[in-house]
């Protein structure tokens, strides 16, 4: 009885694998057409990334933001709702660690410390105007959460330009994080900070959260069946609250760690995309914590590699943005693979049905 | 009767989800003639029908329409050879009108443009014909059920449909508009239409039909001539046992009051007067049938005691205490139990396993849970507990719940709502569309909660059910109570039947008894 | 620097409002057409993109604006029909399906400008043709309101007749009863035989087609060059302008002007005094507050139109 419950298991896996390894086929085929040079880009493609340590660096280092966005992400899925308000409170998670470093003069580990817990409240507070939107007057989270992006994007814009700004410094770029505020490098030879550990810890206890508490149980049910769950007693108006606020926390650390961790100034010019790569990251991991650094990983490993390939060949690493694309469709496809799926189950059916015609 | 007309044969059907529904079905009707198929929940009457309307595809076996052997591959398929089909729910769009619906996919056309007139005028004249009366310019949303059911009916008539299928066709409707629907099927045999009627509810096939096919457990047992099986044969025949459709009961011994409902008056989110100055008790060890029929505000006391609705007017009491200020959790904490009427809807979170539904009620309570973690091996235990407890068909515990079989999950619904031992329960419809083997385990359940003490509020538009449950009952009409009756078994169904249609009420007097 | 009020009393204003409407317009045209069969189509905004995409390399390679436009028109199609493939074959979540169009047209239209011209972020080695104006004379000709009606490109002329066309096509054609009806219970559609999946295959092409015309504007018409994420959101924003226009074209129209509007005055950021960063975010702001105002106002008119219903029941039943 048990063995049924397995087969399929391991074979959702392997549907999972198998559209990943579509997805990658798909982008070894546009290689080959569009590169003059298409053995030795897919050669950097694949194994770029583990060809130096100063890569494999590069790699954990572009993991630490998708860990957090990519958990982020799972918990505001878990309850059901598109929010997609991440990538808004990444961006002014960071402006807010960035307002704490150059402003104030703390102590080594406290500085950023205070740096990062204000912007993950930033970002809950950020992710908490869709929810309440929708929970008030029912307006569409989707576009709402859209739409605060941008609003984000030009809010942060503003600090920046009006506030923040070193006019000595070439680009428009905040005034130079004293050394005191940022994260301590723990990897010689790479540039992988602190934020890795406060990452792995943030995995762990949001795993037990979700699937090992109350709290997340109630979670899981407002996402799976908002009636039950009100019918349970469940305050699914409550729930759905916490779950964005502690989303959108999430986003928002993530980004005041990948400020204080990465960089001396704040400079970006526009939305990192951080937040719709915890989508990504999500959908691979089926909003399960426990897989998100799986997710995580695995997208920095292929952007890194995409990276070193189109600069050391012809090839635009916008391939990537493909790669993603597919993958997202054929692993969350319920039709993919299905005919086989289907195959186990009408076999395995047929023969508990004449098992148990025989017992009678 | 006729010749044979339409042959099934060796159909064999197994859903994605792994349920065998068909297995090596032989199913024959002859040409104007009646013909029931009846059965269990689950037992696979409604998947033979869908593979014969198209809307599902058989593993193994043939369909021979008048000795031709054809495979419907949609309902297109179907329709044009003379097969319509009448759905259980309804299959209108509500925005548009009766005309429109009649005429989707055959619309008549001027140019580019949808006729509308030709399309109400052919509406017209078919209403006519077959004495089906309905207005074609109505919108859906405006009409009434059982008008409703009159455009179904049309629907399949305006696409030549000569063999007509109806799935469960009289549970939405009042008795008076179930008579006017036997006439009309009655007239529609005498033109020569062939009919199919899906039915739960053996007095109605034994008053209406001409030949019988029992299904059971995904196979046929036998194909009868009405007027030789009875309704006990015929429940054999579907069980494979005596289906025990008298309850035991010890008499009634009731304790103190739990539940008090107090002058309650409420209008609901159309504006509408459901309840009006209601009011009735409810003791320990007793059960209050509440009967009538559905929308005369049995929905919304369910509502207001459960705290799915708040109180506007007057009061409820459970155990002494007002629930006007309570939110769901707080009356579930007095020791209050509900099974849903829709199970899949409140019931169940239907992707969860069956684990994670039923420990829903308790995941709060110290036994479950520390302070931050909860306590894994004991909600394990439960679950194993409960799924042998309650008879739980499932692989196991993990097993997401949509899996089972309707009655299955059921009984994972009441397996959570009974297991805690509640002081007070309320069950709303609590054997609806599932298998009689369910339906028996679940009553005698409900029956042992009452001799342990707990009082039981039964909403059930069954009304076998109601009456042989029940120890005292009420019924609705209009929102207000139309009768009470100490002694659920001093009255007949006739006698019900005529309150709950309004033809019959009792005085002021004889309502307040239902307050002792 | 001008105060708001007296930008808003120059034609130029207006004249840019309905120019910055067009693009907007045609995708939440395409919004309301799939809507209505029932599919979500919120890949409007990688549609765009892609169609914006196709238009310049194909008019560039061509020689033609108009192959160009049909190039657009095409691209929007397929992606529509993709879309369609993926949620409706595949059975992926529409939404994530769109996401994942849109994710990949990001990416895709970057990549293949640098494989197609060498080109990195905008296409400015491609002689791109661009579609023209029409009756520019006419705008001298009729006071007030001619330099704000006329010499518009063809496509906005195109994009506000259309309105009328969805309306005519949805309400008044066989085909749009099927498309309505499949949008609101799909089991009626299925019970008479129509193929519900054919119909929302076909709203999804006819949306993506109607992106496709915006796409086509974006990078022929508002400007003559294809840029790295140059719709910038408003395919989202036609989500909003649809979903306040509700089941009718006009309504539509009324809530794309609006948001038109709101867009057109974030292009005077430099003239106005507040600053510019705020300026911008005029559109999206307006589109939440929209939103809000919109499913408020659905709320109330839901709960007014069951009440009608229950009346009506009740009546009935009483009749009987």
């Amino acid at each position: 009885m048990i063995k049924k419950l397995d087969r399929l298991r391991r074979f959702e896996m392997i549907r999972t694998l198998a559209a990943v390894g579509l997805a990658l086929g798909i982008a070894f085929l546009l290689v080959l057409f569009t590169s003059e040079q298409p053995l030795e880009a897919l050669k950097a493609f694949a194994v770029g990334p583990v060809s130096k340590f100063r890569y494999i660096g590069n790699v954990i280092e572009l993991a630490i933001p998708l860990l957090f966005t990519g958990l982020a992400v799972s918990v505001m899925f878990s309850a059901n709702q598109f929010n997609l308000v991440s990538e808004g409170a990444f961006f002014i998670g960071a402006i807010g660690a960035t307002w704490i470093a150059t402003n104030f003069t703390l102590p080594g580990v406290i500085h950023p410390f205070v740096g990062i817990l204000l912007a993950g409240v930033i970002g809950a507070l950020v992710a908490l105007i869709p929810t309440i939107l929708k929970l008030k007057w029912n307006a569409d989270v989707l576009v709402s959460s859209l739409m605060l992006n941008y609003i984000m994007m030009f809010l942060g814009f503003y600090f920046l330009n009006y506030h923040l700004r070193d006019p000595n410094a070439g680009d428009m770029a905040s005034y130079k994080f004293p050394d005191s505020a940022r994260l301590m490098k723990i990897l010689p030879g790479t540039r992988v900070h602190t934020g890795l550990i406060i990452a792995i810890a943030a995995v762990i206890l949001v795993y037990l959260f979700m699937y090992k508490t109350r709290w997340g149980y109630e979670i899981r049910m407002v996402g799976k069946n908002q009636n039950f769950a009100k019918y349970s007693g469940i305050n699914v108006f409550r729930v759905i609250l916490i779950s964005q606020l502690l989303g959108g926390f999430l986003a928002g650390l993530g980004g005041g760690i990948e400020m204080l961790g990465m960089y001396t100034r704040f400079k970006y010019k526009m939305l990192p995309g951080f937040g719709w790569d915890g989508v990504i990251v999500a959908i691979l991991a089926r909003n399960n914590p426990a897989l998100v650094p799986v997710g995580a990983f695995f997208l920095a490993y292929l952007r890194i590699g995409a990276d070193i390939m189109s600069r050391t060949t012809d090839v635009s690493n916008q391939l990537v943005g493909i790669i993603q694309g597919v993958v997202i469709v054929l692993v969350a496809a319920e039709y993919f693979m299905s005919k086989r799926k289907n195959r186990i189950i009408y076999e395995e059916s047929m023969a508990d049905y004449s098992a148990t015609k025989e017992a009678k | 009767m006729g010749k044979e007309v339409l042959a099934m044969k060796g159909i064999t059907k197994v859903y994605p989800n792994g349920i065998v529904a068909n297995k090596d079905i032989n199913f024959s009707i002859d040409e104007g003639e009646i013909h029931a198929l009846v059965g269990e929940n689950g037992a696979g009457k409604s998947t033979l029908m869908k593979i014969l309307f198209g809307l599902e595809k058989a593993q193994e076996g043939n369909v021979y329409l008048r000795e031709q052997e054809v495979t419907f591959a949609n309902p297109q398929d179907a329709i044009e050879h003379g097969v319509g089909m009448v759905h259980q729910h309804f299959m209108l769009v509500p925005s548009l009108t009766v005309a429109e619906n009649l005429v989707l996919g055959v619309e008549p056309k001027q140019g580019l443009k949808f006729d509308e007139k030709t399309a109400q005028e052919q509406t017209a004249s078919l209403s006519k014909q077959y004495s089906l009366e309905v207005d074609p310019a109505a919108r859906v949303s405006d009409i009434t059920v059982g008008t409703k059911q009159k455009v179904e009916i049309l629907k399949a008539l305006f696409r030549g449909a000569k063999i007509l299928i109806l799935d469960e066709p009289t549970a939405v409707l009042t008795p008076q508009e179930t008579k006017e629907l036997f006439e009309q099927l009655k007239f529609l045999k005498e033109k020569g239409h062939t009919i199919i009627f899906i039915s739960h509810k053996l007095n109605e096939v034994k008053e209406l039909c001409d030949r019988l096919t029992v299904m059971r457990q995904g196979t046929t047992v036998g194909t009868y001539q009405v007027a030789d099986v009875t309704e006990e044969d015929i429940s054999r025949l579907m069980v494979g046992r005596d289906v025990i459709l008298k309850v035991d009961k010890k008499p009634v011994n009731p304790g103190k009051n739990i539940l008090n409902v107090k002058d309650v008056t409420f209008v609901n989110e159309f504006g509408k007067n459901a309840l009006k100055n209601v009011s009735f008790n409810l003791r320990e060890g007793e059960i209050l049938g509440v009967a009538g029929v559905e929308g005369n505000g049995q929905r919304e006391i369910v509502d207001l005691i459960t705290g799915l609705q708040k109180i506007q007017q007057g009061d409820i009491e459970i155990k002494g205490e007002s629930i006007k200020e309570k939110n769901i959790r707080a009356i579930r904490d007095l020791g209050v139990s509900h099974v849903p009427e829709d199970r899949m809807v409140y019931g169940v979170a239907e992707t969860e396993s069956v684990k994670s539904n039923v420990m829903s009620y308790k995941y709060n309570a110290p036994e479950y849970t520390s302070k931050v973690m909860q306590k894994t091996k004991e909600i394990e235990d439960l679950a194993s507990r409960l799924v042998v407890d309650y008879r739980i068909k499932c692989k196991n515990a993990e097993q997401p719940v949509k899996m089972l079989s309707g009655g299955n999950i059921q009984k994972v619904v009441v397996a959570r709502e009974f297991f805690v031992e509640p002081d007070f329960i309320i069950c709303d419809q609590p054997t609806r569309g599932i298998d009689v083997g369910a339906i028996e385990f679940i009553r005698k359940e409900l029956v042992a909660l009452r001799e342990k003490g707990t009082a039981v509020l039964l909403n059930s538009a069954d009304l076998n059910e109601v009456l042989e449950l029940s120890d005292r009952l009420i019924v609705m009409h209009e929102g207000e109570i139309a009768g009470f009756f100490p002694d659920a078994s001093q009255i007949t169904e006739e006698e019900l039947g005529l309150y709950m249609l309004g033809l019959k009420k009792q005085t002021a007097e004889e309502i307040r008894r239902a307050v002792q | 620097m001008t105060s708001i009020l007296e930008i808003l009393g120059t034609a130029e204003f207006w004249y840019s409002v309905i120019r910055v409407t067009t693009p907007i317009l045609f995708a939440a045209l395409g919004a309301l057409v799939s809507d209505s069969a029932g599919v979500i189509n919120i890949a409007l905004e990688g549609s765009m993109l892609w169609s914006a995409f196709a238009g310049v390399v194909f008019s560039a390679w061509f020689d033609s604006a108009w192959i160009g436009l049909l190039a657009a028109i095409i691209i929007g199609a397929l992606i529509g029909l993709m879309l369609a493939y993926f949620a409706l074959n595949l059975k992926t979540d529409i939404i994530l399906s769109a996401i994942a169009l849109n994710l990949m047209a990001t990416g895709g239209t970057i990549f293949l400008l640098f494989v197609v011209s060498g080109d990195r972020g905008i296409s400015s080695s491609l002689d791109s043709r661009v579609l023209p104006k029409v009756f520019e004379g006419l705008a001298d000709k009729v006071p007030v309101i001619g330099p704000v009606i006329f010499g518009h490109n063809v496509l906005t002329y195109v994009a506000f007749i259309l309105v009328f066309v969805t309306w005519f096509f949805l309400f008044k054609t066989p085909m749009g009863l099927r498309l309505r009806a499949v949008g609101e219970n799909f089991h009626a559609a299925e019970s008479v035989g129509i193929s519900v999946k054919k119909i929302q295959y076909q709203a999804l092409v006819l949306s993506g087609i109607l992106s496709g015309l915006g796409g086509a504007f974006m990078s022929m018409g508002y400007v003559s060059w294809f840029s790295q994420g140059m719709t910038a959101g408003r395919g989202f924003i036609a989500l909003a302008a649809k979903a306040m226009g509700g089941v009718s074209p006009i309504g539509t129209m009324i809530a794309s002007l609006f948001f038109g509007f709101a867009s057109a005055l974030a292009n005077y950021e430099a003239e106005i005094t507040v600053p510019a960063e705020f300026v911008k975010m005029i559109p999206y702001i307006f589109t939440i507050v929209g939103l809000v105002v919109y499913a408020s106002r659905k709320q109330a008119a839901d709960k007014r139109s069951r009440q009608k219903a229950a009346e009506a029941a009740a009546a009935a039943k009483g009749g009987e």
